[in-house]
């Protein structure tokens, strides 16, 4: 079992390194310069233009060769430093970043849970009765087809707009401050039910329709037929079949972990969450490359943390693992 | 315990129509008896076997009826099946090795297995462990994962857990197929021990390689294009083999210490008939040396001697001893 | 040519009647490509029926629809059934050129790790799971981002260096079992270079499992490039699917009560992908005759 972590994490080390080179390399590597584009949009005159240019170089490193550069970036990296943001006038990105977070957070979690879970229980009873499998095919195929964003556009339309049962935008009531007292609490929670509600009705049709593909696979699988014919109930077979269709549908979650983080990006969008997601965006519009790189960096620590999470988890579905086999995924 | 099968026809489903997979087959097995069955592949020996267990769902049931122990077996119907499985009807499977569940430990499936059918694993596990020791396995095996095995200890895990409710009949479905020459000598001498020791009373043992029912097997059937062809002791069949089929068959059989220039080897030309749409009349005509016109009407299967039933129009003419190639 | 031989050439013929046969009657590949074909045909037809620029500021403000403007128009009085027909080229266009390069990637690196095994393969395997935990829609924003002026093949081309992982962990599996078989190791012995017995002798034999797996690119990548439009980083010229959503949120739509503006994006999006992955589960049972449920 030692072998299968330091397996995993060395990949996960080397993921590290490499993603944040990639992030380092790119500014440097596209057309224009960072710094060029920073100044086209602040309004200097001529005059200033070389001082202001020497100056942002020396901030952003960039009259140190290469090497050093990213020495320095790694530095920095470990010290916390993400570099401060331009578009909200230079707080440390660090912290601008942290301030989001729970948000994000408080919608990944519970919706990544709950949908894989729930959508596995789903897929399995669909698995045995055919009318419910009938019925929730086409709707399930649906659910994991829709663009993330559409459904939360849909169902802020829908119970938002339409029928205002839900308020379609902010995180909490723009009226309150944040108190400890429950009209906010409340106020956080009827505000974070939509685009909750969005992520884990796509997650779960995917989850329900894997679940349901693999339980139809294990009942077809020799171990099954032969407890079959020993005269074992078919309460046993499902047992057995839904405890190793588990194992695709854990190592199916760490795939899937960037789509759905992507997918509460999206989301936060459309409902002007205040999470990474609605950060993503002002990064974007507003050119602010610190912000965007340090959200990056974020990105790819949490998925990275979050597939070593549902490794371990995986050790505890599959005993294999823990007899030192070659049981896992790769 | 007696078996009597009589006209059984299991057909398969297909898009295309039906396959007669086994269409026509009347024989019995007596107390004690390990009865060989076999014949190329696609000959309906191993649809036999296992609509004897479990219909799966291309299968149907079109006719005959089979009796056990004086009682008709609802072959066709699943749940009334579920009683007579495991505890007087038994199968080693011919997938065994990947018959365990790969992520329970071994005793522990079994464990969960017994107790679904109503046995104290506590109380069995003496047995259990006895048989364990008997095929050779030791006893850490129930601890073990089916990945730890080898092919031929799963294939030995799985006999035992088939046999462990002593059934009256045991199907063993091609269980030396995957194996090497000496691993098949131990699985056929163990299966043999079972019967003597009295954990299985019957076996039908279905297989297409002859040479191993030589060893084990009291009497020997061999099947052709679903249909028996014949059935005999197993020394009288080596002997005295009276159809066509079976006689070519033999002697394609290499024997120990014959060298090519002194016998040679000979095959069977052609293929057998496809089984959607068979051809009218006896169905080995077509590669039959010995077909005459009234080959065109299918000859039945009628007892030529005690014990010994053949299904060819010719049998009488067909005397001759066993080196004689047809 | 041996008795073997012949039998197996007529089964394969049997066996191509087969699939056709059942990919005629089979009920999920005709519904699906029926409605990818309609959306096709929208999106070819689309300039025919509506010419212009489909951005251009062309009607009333704000209007649902009507007889002329049958999917109304925008914030701006843009015709918002041009956009769509548009944004469907557009979208059709950055999921096959993003599939077919991630499907190209994913077999060069899954033929060649399945294939050649060894040290070979555990360096693939190693940066094919680098690739995969990596986010693609996070580092396609990095990429992205940094450019000035974005079409759509640069788009694609992003899309299909970033999403090709697990398609090659998939053929690697299919190559890995197929290597073993004895015509290849007839090839092997043969002195066939590998590249060859690997286009010559395993990939024919995958080829349908290989249409399957573009088909689930194909949709990937569509899904992938609306996120990335919705995000304001898709191409700069020209409309999309994923970037009328865009526009219809940022003008506030949805409060505004203007359905027309982006639900016809989504269905469009959610049926052409959903589509894909009925034709590939269809498909898959067509070539796979044991999991038809007859």
């Amino acid at each position: 079992m030692r072998g299968y972590f330091g397996r995993k994490l060395l990949i996960y080390a080397l993921t590290f390194v490499a993603a944040a080179t990639i992030d380092w390399l790119i500014p440097r590597f596209m057309p224009g310069n960072p710094v060029q584009a920073l100044l086209s949009r602040s309004h200097v005159t001529p005059e200033a233009l070389p001082a202001l240019q020497a100056y942002y170089n020396s901030l952003f490193g960039l009259d140190q060769p290469i090497f050093q550069q990213y020495l320095n970036f790694w530095s920095s990296l470990l010290h916390g430093d993400l570099g401060r943001s331009v578009y909200l006038s230079g707080s440390p990105v660090t912290q601008v970043i942290m301030g989001a977070l729970p948000y994000t957070v408080a919608l990944l979690i519970p919706a990544i849970l709950l949908s894989w879970w729930a959508g596995n229980k789903f897929g399995a009873i669909a698995a045995r009765r055919k009318w419910l499998d009938n019925a929730f095919l086409p709707v399930g195929y649906i659910l994991t087809a829709t663009p993330y964003m559409w459904l939360g556009i849909v169902i802020a339309w829908v119970l938002g707009t339409v029928f205002e049962v839900f308020p379609i935008s902010g995180g909490y009531s723009y009226a309150l401050e944040p108190s400890l007292t429950w009209t906010f609490i409340g106020s956080l929670a009827s505000h974070w039910v939509m685009p909750f509600a969005s992520l884990f009705l796509v997650g779960f049709g995917g989850w329900a329709i894997g679940m349901r593909n693999m339980i139809i696979y294990e009942l077809d699988a020799d171990y099954s037929r032969y407890l079959t014919s020993l005269g074992a109930p078919s309460s046993l077979v499902r047992r057995y079949a839904y405890r190793n269709a588990l194992l695709p549908q854990v190592t199916g979650l760490a795939l899937q972990l960037g789509v759905i983080v992507a997918g509460a990006l999206v989301t936060e969008i459309v409902f002007a969450y205040p999470g990474i997601g609605k950060l993503l965006l002002a990064a974007v519009q507003n050119q602010d490359y610190f912000l965007l790189q340090g959200i990056f960096l974020f990105v790819i620590i949490g998925v990275l943390i979050a597939n070593f999470l549902v490794d371990i988890a995986y050790v505890f579905v599959d005993p294999r693992t823990r007899v030192g086999m070659r049981g896992g995924p790769a | 315990m007696s078996l009597h099968i009589t006209d059984l026809r299991v057909y398969y489903r297909t898009l295309a129509g039906d396959v007669k997979a086994l269409d026509g087959v009347t024989f019995e097995i007596a107390d004690g008896e390990i009865m060989g069955l076999a014949g190329e592949s696609g000959c309906g020996k191993t649809t036999l076997g296992n609509s004897l267990v479990l219909l799966d769902g291309r299968m149907k049931h079109v006719g005959g009826t089979v009796m056990l122990d004086g009682i008709p077996l609802p072959i066709a119907d699943f749940d009334a099946m579920r009683h007579f499985r495991y505890r007087d009807i038994s199968i080693i499977p011919q997938y065994a090795m990947s018959a365990l569940n790969p992520i329970r430990k071994i005793g522990k499936m079994v464990g969960e297995l017994l107790e679904s059918r109503g046995v104290r694993y506590g109380e069995i596990r003496p047995e259990l462990e006895r048989r364990l020791e008997l095929v050779g396995l030791g006893l850490d095996v129930l601890q073990r994962y089916p990945i730890e095995l080898s092919g031929g200890m799963k294939q030995r895990m799985v006999m035992v857990v088939s046999t462990l409710l002593d059934p009256s009949l045991l199907i063993a479905d091609e269980i030396t197929s995957a194996l090497d020459v000496s691993s098949q000598k131990a699985v056929a001498q163990a299966l043999q021990s079972f019967r003597d020791q009295k954990f299985v009373r019957s076996m039908i043992v279905v297989t297409h390689d002859v040479s191993i029912l030589y060893q084990i097997a009291d009497t020997l059937a061999v099947m052709y294009a679903g249909k028996l062809a014949e059935k005999a002791p197993t020394d009288v069949m080596m002997q005295r083999a009276k159809h066509p089929y079976t006689r070519m068959l033999i002697a394609s059989l290499p024997e120990v210490g014959v060298r090519y220039a002194e016998h040679k080897l000979t095959g069977i030309a052609g293929t057998p008939p496809s089984l959607l749409n068979p051809p009218t009349g006896c169905r080995f005509r077509d590669r039959c040396p010995l077909a005459i016109e009234q080959c065109a009407e299918e000859p039945p299967f009628v007892e030529v001697e005690p014990g010994h039933s053949v299904a060819c129009w010719r049998v009488d003419e067909v005397a001759a001893p066993k080196d004689s190639a047809a | 040519m041996t008795v073997g031989a012949v039998v197996a050439s007529t089964e394969s013929v049997g066996r191509r009647r087969e699939i056709l046969y059942f990919a005629l009657r089979g009920r999920k590949v005709l519904i699906s490509s029926s409605i990818l074909i309609f959306f096709a045909v929208i999106a070819v037809a689309g300039p025919l029926i509506r010419p212009g620029d489909p951005n251009a500021f062309i009607g009333p403000l704000a209007a649902p629809p009507d007889g002329q403007y049958w999917f109304g128009t925008t914030t701006f009085g843009q015709d918002v059934f041009a956009q769509f027909a548009s944004g469907l080229r557009a979208t059709f266009t950055a999921g096959l050129l993003g599939g077919s390069i991630a499907a190209l990637i994913g077999m060069a690196v899954g033929f060649v790790a399945g294939y050649r095994g060894g040290v070979i393969d555990e360096i693939l395997n190693m940066v094919t799971n680098i690739v995969l935990v990596i986010p693609t829609l996070a580092l396609l924003i990095v990429v992205t981002a940094y450019l000035s002026a974005r079409g759509i093949f640069v788009e694609a081309l992003f899309i299909g260096l970033t999403s090709w992982p697990w398609a090659a962990r998939a053929i690697r599996a299919q190559t890995f079992s197929l290597a073993t078989r004895d015509f290849v190791d007839l090839a092997r012995i043969s002195g066939v270079r590998s590249l060859r017995v690997i286009f010559s002798e395993i990939a024919p034999n995958m080829s349908s499992y290989l249409f399957l797996t573009f088909i689930l690119l194909f949709g990937g990548a569509i899904l992938i490039a609306a996120s990335l439009d919705f995000i304001g980083l898709g191409p700069t010229e020209g409309t999309s699917l994923g970037l009328m959503m865009y526009n219809a949120v940022a003008w506030s739509a949805l409060p505004l009560g203007m359905w027309w503006w982006f639900i016809p994006p989504g269905i469009g999006i959610t049926a052409i992908v959903g589509s894909l992955y009925v034709l590939n589960v269809g498909l898959d049972e067509i070539f796979n005759p044991r999991l038809r449920e007859s």
